[in-house]
Order: C-alpha cells, then sequence, then structure tokens
C-alpha cells in the first residue's frame, strides 16, 4: 500500500484512513497490553513476602505464641536443617487452597536444596482451612495419613474452640515430633552447591573463549585486563545467573584472569590449557551472596504432598 | 599450528551447537521425559491406593456395589493403558491414557458422594487416613501433570524458535510432545468436606 508512505496527499479517505488505522492498531496494542494486565490480575492470590517462620498475616497469633513457635523452629533447624514456616491468611479470595499452597512453598523454597526438608503450617482464617505442605524429602516419614491426622485430632479441635493459639503451637509440636531425627544439620552441607549447569560444556567453551581474547589482546595488557575484567561478571551474570555484590568482587578478578590470559597466550602458543584454566579459575570462583543474615528458603523442592482440612 | 586451528575449528564447531541448542534441546527432551516419569509414579500412587480403599468402603456401604465395582474397572481400564518415552508424542496414545485415568478419577469421587451417606464408615479413622492418602494422591497427580505440562511447554517452543528450530529439523528431529490434559471429568477431583 504505497498510500500509507505519503500521509501529507490531499486525498481526503487518505487522511482519514490512516489515522484511523493506527488509532485501530494502537487500541489494538493496549487491549492486548490490558488483557494481559487484567488476566495476571484475576489469575491468583499473590504470594505474601517471608518475613520468617513465623508469618502471621491474619493476627491469629500472640507476640508470645510467635515468640516461642520462633524459638522451637529454630533449634529444629540448627540440629536436623528440617525447615518448618507457619503462615496465616485471611482468605484465599477464591483461590484453590492447594494451588495457593504450592505457590508459596515454591516461592519461598522452604527446606535444604538437595534434600527438599520443608514443611508449611497454612490457616486461611475466612474459609477455616488448612494446609500442611510436606516437602518431598518428608514425604516417606511425615506421610499424607499423618499430616492429615495432625490436622484432624491436633489442631481442628483447638480451632473450633477459637484456641488459635494453642492450636498452633501444639500442631507445630506433633509435626516437629514426627520429623525430628530424620535429617542432621550436617548431611546439609554438602548438597547445598550443587551446580545444575553442565560444567564440561561450558569449560570447553571458556577457554575457547580466554584463547581467543588471550591472542587477539596479547599486544595490550591493559585491554585484556579490561575486557576479563567486563566479560567475567558478565558471563557469571548469563550463565550463573550470579547476581548482587559478588559482580562486583569478580571485576578485578576477572581482570586479574584476562591478564594472565594475555600473558600466557603471549609467550606461547601452547599455553592455551593453561591461559584457558586461568580464565576459568578467576571468572568461576562462585560465591553465595544469599540472604544477608535474616531467614530465607534453602531451595527446597515440593511435589504436593501433605494433607488439606478444616474447622 | 595446522594442528592449533583444527583444534580451534572443533572449538568454534562445539561452540556453534552449544549456541544452536545442540545440547539444550536433549536437556529439555530429557526434562518431559523425567516429568512424565513423575506422572507416572503418582499415577500408579493411586491405583495403588485404591483396593485398600475399596475393601475399607466394602465392609460400610456393601449395597453400593454398581460404585465400588465401576471403581475397580476403571482402576483396571487405567492401569492397561501405560506410555513408553516415544508415545509422548502420539497424540492417539497421550488421549487415550486421559481418557483411562480421568475415567478413574470420576468413578472415584462418585464413591466418595455416595460415602457422605454412610456416617459410620465417615468416622472410621481407617477411612479417614484412606481419604487424606487420596486427597494427597490426586494433589500430587495435578501437580506433576502441571510440571510434564510446563516441560512440553518448553521443550515444544524451543524446537519451533530459531535457531533451534533450525538444529532441530537438520540433526536431532525430535518429534513435538503431547500435552497431558485432565478431561472435564477428571476436572472434578474427589470433593470432601470436612466438619
Amino acid at each position: 500500500m504505497p498510500q500509507l508512505r505519503r500521509p501529507r496527499r490531499s486525498n481526503s479517505t487518505d487522511l482519514f484512513t490512516v489515522p484511523a488505522l493506527r488509532r485501530g492498531i494502537a487500541s489494538f496494542f493496549v487491549f492486548c497490553a490490558l488483557t494481559l494486565y487484567l488476566g495476571g490480575q484475576v489469575l491468583a492470590l499473590d504470594v505474601p513476602k517471608l518475613q520468617g517462620r513465623v508469618n502471621d498475616y491474619a493476627n491469629l497469633l500472640s507476640p508470645a505464641t510467635e515468640a516461642s513457635l520462633e524459638s522451637v523452629l529454630t533449634s529444629l533447624e540448627s540440629s536436623d536443617s528440617t525447615q518448618i514456616v507457619v503462615l496465616t491468611i485471611d482468605s484465599l479470595q477464591g483461590d484453590s487452597l492447594e494451588q495457593f499452597s504450592l505457590r508459596v512453598v515454591e516461592a519461598w523454597q522452604i527446606g535444604q536444596q538437595g534434600v527438599d526438608n520443608g514443611v508449611l503450617l497454612l490457616v486461611a482464617r475466612d474459609d477455616r482451612k488448612i494446609r500442611i505442605e510436606v516437602g518431598y524429602g518428608l514425604e516417606g516419614t511425615f506421610t499424607d495419613m499423618a499430616a492429615g491426622r495432625i490436622i484432624r485430632n491436633v489442631i481442628a479441635p483447638h480451632f473450633k474452640e477459637g484456641n488459635f493459639n494453642q492450636g498452633i503451637i501444639d500442631g507445630i509440636g506433633a509435626i516437629v515430633a514426627t520429623v525430628r531425627g530424620e535429617f542432621t544439620a550436617a548431611a546439609e552441607t554438602g548438597t547445598t552447591s550443587s551446580n545444575r549447569s553442565d560444567p564440561g560444556g561450558l569449560l570447553t567453551a571458556m577457554i575457547f573463549i580466554f584463547f581467543i581474547f588471550g591472542s587477539l589482546l596479547r599486544k595490550s595488557k591493559v585491554s585484556a585486563a579490561a575486557v576479563g575484567g567486563i566479560a567475567t561478571p558478565l558471563l557469571a551474570f548469563l550463565l550463573f545467573g550470579i547476581t548482587g555484590l559478588a559482580l562486583l568482587v569478580l571485576i578485578p578478578v576477572g581482570a586479574i584472569g584476562g591478564l594472565v590470559a594475555a600473558t600466557l597466550a603471549g609467550s606461547s602458543g601452547g599455553a592455551m590449557s593453561r591461559t584457558g584454566y586461568g580464565g576459568y579459575g578467576g571468572g568461576f570462583g562462585r560465591s553465595s551472596g544469599g540472604f544477608g543474615g535474616g531467614f530465607g528458603g534453602g531451595g527446597g523442592g515440593f511435589g504436593g504432598g501433605g494433607a488439606s482440612g478444616g474447622w | 599450528m595446522m594442528v592449533l586451528n583444527r583444534i580451534g575449528f572443533l572449538f568454534l564447531l562445539s561452540l556453534l551447537f552449544t549456541g544452536c541448542g545442540y545440547n539444550s534441546l536433549q536437556m529439555k527432551e530429557e526434562q518431559v521425559f523425567k516429568a512424565w516419569a513423575d506422572v507416572e509414579a503418582t499415577l500408579q500412587r493411586r491405583a495403588d491406593l485404591i483396593p485398600n480403599l475399596v475393601a475399607t468402603v466394602e465392609g460400610y456401604a456393601s449395597h453400593e456395589r454398581e460404585t465400588l465395582e465401576a471403581v475397580v474397572n476403571a482402576r483396571a481400564k487405567a492401569t492397561s493403558v501405560q506410555l513408553k518415552p516415544d508415545d509422548l508424542a502420539n497424540q492417539a496414545a497421550m488421549q487415550q491414557l486421559a481418557a483411562a485415568q480421568g475415567g478413574l478419577t470420576s468413578a472415584l469421587s462418585r464413591l466418595m458422594v455416595v460415602v457422605e451417606r454412610y456416617p459410620d464408615l465417615k468416622a472410621n479413622q481407617n477411612f479417614l487416613d484412606l481419604q487424606n492418602q487420596l486427597e494427597g494422591t490426586e494433589n500430587r497427580i495435578n501437580v506433576a501433570r502441571q510440571r510434564y505440562n510446563a516441560a512440553v511447554e518448553d521443550f515444544n517452543g524451543s524446537i519451533r524458535r530459531f535457531p533451534q528450530s533450525f538444529t532441530n529439523s537438520l540433526l536431532l528431529r525430535l518429534d513435538r510432545k503431547e500435552y497431558y490434559q485432565a478431561d472435564a471429568a477428571a476436572q472434578a477431583a474427589p470433593q470432601v468436606k470436612f466438619n
């Protein structure tokens, strides 16, 4: 349509159609964006922020109860590494209990990575619903049956009397008694730094990239260092998803790596492997710049185990 | 220098493959297979639970023979349909499995409606335990099914996206995988009221 490219033509139909067309396209995009936005809104209840081991958004618990629960759950994690978290909410707002619960544990990642030993106790006050969500690693000892019994026989009777404090204290007591001894804190340390990407392929790629950089930049050590300093945190971010302060640390490390690579590539052609390793060692001294002090989930996985109930 | 060039060329080639998704496509297909294994494990778990459930209900509600038989038959049908990894790309096979499993789900939900009429049964500790296990298993099936579908979406998306689509049609020739869609009857998982 050649007319479209000449909007100033004094043809009246053109003057009318072009803005109309534009308006049409624009409103179409606005409509798409709106449906996207509204779609996201309608879809589901937001997962609240993880504040600590006890997240009492429905204000069911007294400060004394919260403090005692915190201390019980902290001591359990320090001895067993098992993480148990309590969440109370006002209402599910029509959302499904099981789906909301799973979204919460997927977002919070309760339990340690690799052993998946997390438990969530969820109470929805206005819906009068309770759910215990059990991580993969605990499903063997803390069965759906055991979770169902705790809800039915321990928590629900207190809730029926309106005694939320005692219900949750006793419920957590029963959960702790069930899961205690299943894991020990020492077992957790070996598994936390598991890396899901493919180190062999990456190593090959890294050796190659550093060799190229090294040979290209052997004349200028300064630019080699600069490239190393920029490329290392960039690659660390893109490939490993490292963020935050760790990236700043990687800048000087990468610069030194680049310098070493340039020197080695410059001094002899056969230094390729050493060059690569120099770069690799410089670039991927990974550090876990995760949570500073506060409580956070350890990366545990869930598969829908547990039980639901009500009062 | 020739050797060095050749090594460099090989590196470049492997880098090219990596960049065009030669490895990642296969990883993603493997993730689909793994997610499917989880689905099958949860379906098997449900099938294993049923004889016990039927025996318990029979003791209290022996006149509900018809409903119980429907569950037993649906279980037999559901366990007879198994998919091999190759069948995940086969729409007919997947639909057959979804229909058989959906039949079992609806037979179970009918049973759960029937037991509402038997207060003695509903107060039985053994039955309540079984009910918790059944609910937990249904929930696991849903979770596994959603994760399988997500893995399929990821895989199907990548074999259509450039440049992986190119790698796939030239070298790998991996097939598109089928989603596991629960049919309408299966959407209504056994509803249980708590008092």
